[in-house]
């Protein structure tokens, strides 16, 4: 065997390996995917799943809709804290990427996603539940929405970042002040990329189970007074898991297909929403 | 530095303004993330001060763990921490560069488009369903297929001994694997991505194959980034709570084997936090969060100025 043919044989043969381990990489996916839907589809064919709360175990027809609402409601509230805030800080990093301190905004922002989500958890117990004296959906939402912001400004960033500057030159040449530029001229221009950050974010914060843990804490009964204790999708897959009890599981395979549901259609959609972004920005 | 320097030289020429309110108020408001990783540390550092001045030092290097005694060491859970994000890494490692030099690759676009997508899906799915699914489908399998055969036939080497349990290190491990595979393919990707065009051309232009043009010109170049894009995922898998609670056994000490039950920072905080009373033991809990946090912020910020530094030279 000559020397080229060699080489040449080998290097298939590490394509194949290359191949072959990333297949080996989406085989968790397909596994995740098909058990959650197979063990899922049972509680959540049952319409009772969607309208009765958590009941214990022994006592049929227990659901998850105190959870949803719980999960709704926390990450309401979170999101109208973080994606105001978020949306302004992204802006800041777009528009003025040169500016002294945005390098630093960008590496906390960074950081602050790689943060473990349970020290979150801790802070919003620390500075909310332990001052309250009891476990609020408030308090969860504060630990949610410090989880969504570094999100929320990154992804508004980039979005800002994609709107060509032709657009912000000739609103500056028509006298516009600059904040009418930025927010009545190149937020709305790159709204599709910043509420798909914002569903992304959303979409994190739903499926979190540590932050939610000691703030939230979890409540069988419907409830949706913002400062008691509520129930959340994650808690309740978290919780049930881990009985010994045949029907609580069921309820938690159920609810671990309604997040999972939830995250794919949010994550499929924004994918297909910023591809139109780009294509658009690249015709402005 | 560097990260600097590339976006001054890629950004376009400042339109001269007067200094404007409205730019002062959103630089401010951006200070939200910054501001928030800090009060976090302060809050931490001060509510786990009882437990600080109690123990000192000796806190990470104790393995009690008593909260009828009130003892209160660290190591068995940052043993379990640092020992399941090694293992992690090491299975995550080959399959994660293979994916991104998969996805890096010119050409190829609609199964390229498909796996990123299918890869990008994997980071999205909730840290829990990855721990209902690893309780009832992965640790019975790993069980039988995995943890008995090794041990049955290495089990004479100390850390691959018996019995295997279902929840053990080795699950978390494999669990915390899956779950950091798209951090590492993804931040990998754009690293070799930025590798100029001109690199892997000239190479080929030599009459390189395929795989030397990456083995010995494209992976070298972007080396430091990679490095950086594995400790990006070492810094999720130390932080990762709730699908390695599910999984690992939960166990206060350090195990003889990695097919035992072990417990990490996170998961020990997750579990025993709302059950905690009195001033000390909540404080020693809350001390394991700052351990955590600070080690995760070091690699995080150590990771993201390769990673950035990595994106930089090879741009310029």
């Amino acid at each position: 065997m000559t020397r080229n043919t060699w080489r040449r044989l080998s290097s298939g043969a590490a394509l194949g390996v290359i191949y072959t381990l990333t297949a080996l990489a989406l085989i968790p996916l397909g596994l995740v995917l098909w058990f959650v839907a197979s063990k899922g589809l049972p509680s959540v064919l049952h319409p009772e799943f969607f309208i009765n709360s958590e009941r214990p175990t022994g006592i049929p027809g227990g659901g998850v809709a105190n959870a949803i609402v719980g999960t709704g409601i926390m990450v309401g509230m979170a999101s109208m804290a973080a994606v105001p805030i978020g949306v302004l800080g992204g802006i800041y990093l777009a528009e003025y990427r040169v500016a002294r301190w945005a390098s630093w905004v960008r590496l906390a922002s960074d950081v602050l996603v790689g943060a473990p989500s349970i020290a979150l958890g801790i802070f919003a117990y620390t500075v909310m539940v332990v001052p309250q004296r009891h476990f609020s959906a408030v308090s969860a939402s504060l630990a949610l929405a410090i989880l969504m912001l570094p999100v929320v400004i990154r992804t508004t960033e980039s979005a800002v970042g994609l709107i060509p500057n032709g657009l912000r030159e000739s609103g500056l040449a028509l006298g516009l002040p600059r904040w009418r530029v930025s927010l009545q001229l190149i937020l709305p221009a790159a709204a599709p990329g910043v509420i798909t950050g914002a569903l992304l974010a959303v979409a994190r914060a739903s499926g979190e189970t540590a932050p939610v843990l000691f703030t939230g804490f979890g409540n069988p009964i419907f409830s949706v007074d913002p400062t008691h204790s509520m129930s959340a999708l994650p808690l309740v897959v978290f919780r049930d898991a881990l009985t010994p009890y045949n029907d609580l599981q069921q309820v938690a395979w159920g609810a671990a297909l309604v997040l999972v549901v939830m995250v794919l259609v949010i994550n499929l959609g924004s994918r297909w929403v910023l591809r139109r972004q780009i294509r658009l920005a690249g015709q402005l | 530095m560097a990260a600097a320097l590339d976006s001054a030289a890629s950004a376009p020429d400042p339109i001269p303004t007067p200094p404007d309110r409205y730019r002062a108020f959103i630089a401010f408001v951006s200070w939200a993330a910054p501001a928030s990783l800090i009060l976090i540390v302060a809050v931490l550092i001060q509510e786990a001060f009882p437990a600080i001045r109690k123990f000192g030092l000796g806190f990470l290097l104790g393995t009690a763990w008593n909260p009828v005694t009130l003892q209160f060491g660290a190591l068995p859970a940052i043993f379990g921490t640092v020992v399941t994000s090694a293992i992690a890494i090491a299975i995550a490692l080959p399959v994660g560069i293979a994916v991104a030099i998969l996805l890096a690759e010119p050409g190829a676009v609609g199964i390229r488009g498909a796996l990123g997508t299918g890869i990008e899906l994997l980071a999205a799915i909730p840290s829990v369903v990855y721990g209902i699914w690893a309780l009832y489908v992965l640790a019975p399998w790993t069980l039988l297929h995995l943890e008995a055969p090794i041990s049955e036939h290495l089990g004479f080497i100390g850390f691959l001994g018996g019995p295997p349990r279902q929840t053990s290190l080795f699950t978390a491990s494999l669990v915390l694997a899956i779950m950091i595979l798209p951090t590492l393919s993804a931040v990998s990707r754009d690293v070799i991505r930025a590798v100029p065009r001109g690199l892997r051309e000239s190479t080929v232009a030599l009459g390189a194959t395929w795989w030397e043009t990456v083995w010995r010109v494209i992976l070298p170049a972007a080396r430091a980034g990679i490095f950086g894009a594995t400790m990006l995922a070492v810094g999720r898998a130390l932080a990762e709570t709730i699908a390695v609670t599910m999984v690992i056994g939960n166990r206060f000490e350090i195990p003889h084997s990695v097919f035992f039950p072990a417990y990490t920072l996170a998961s020990v905080i997750a579990n025993e936090f709302t059950e905690a009373t009195g001033d000390l033991y909540p404080a020693a809990l809350i001390e394991l969060g700052l351990v955590l946090i600070l080690v995760t912020l070091t690699t995080n910020v150590l990771a993201l100025v390769l990673v950035r530094s990595g994106q930089a030279r090879v741009t310029i």
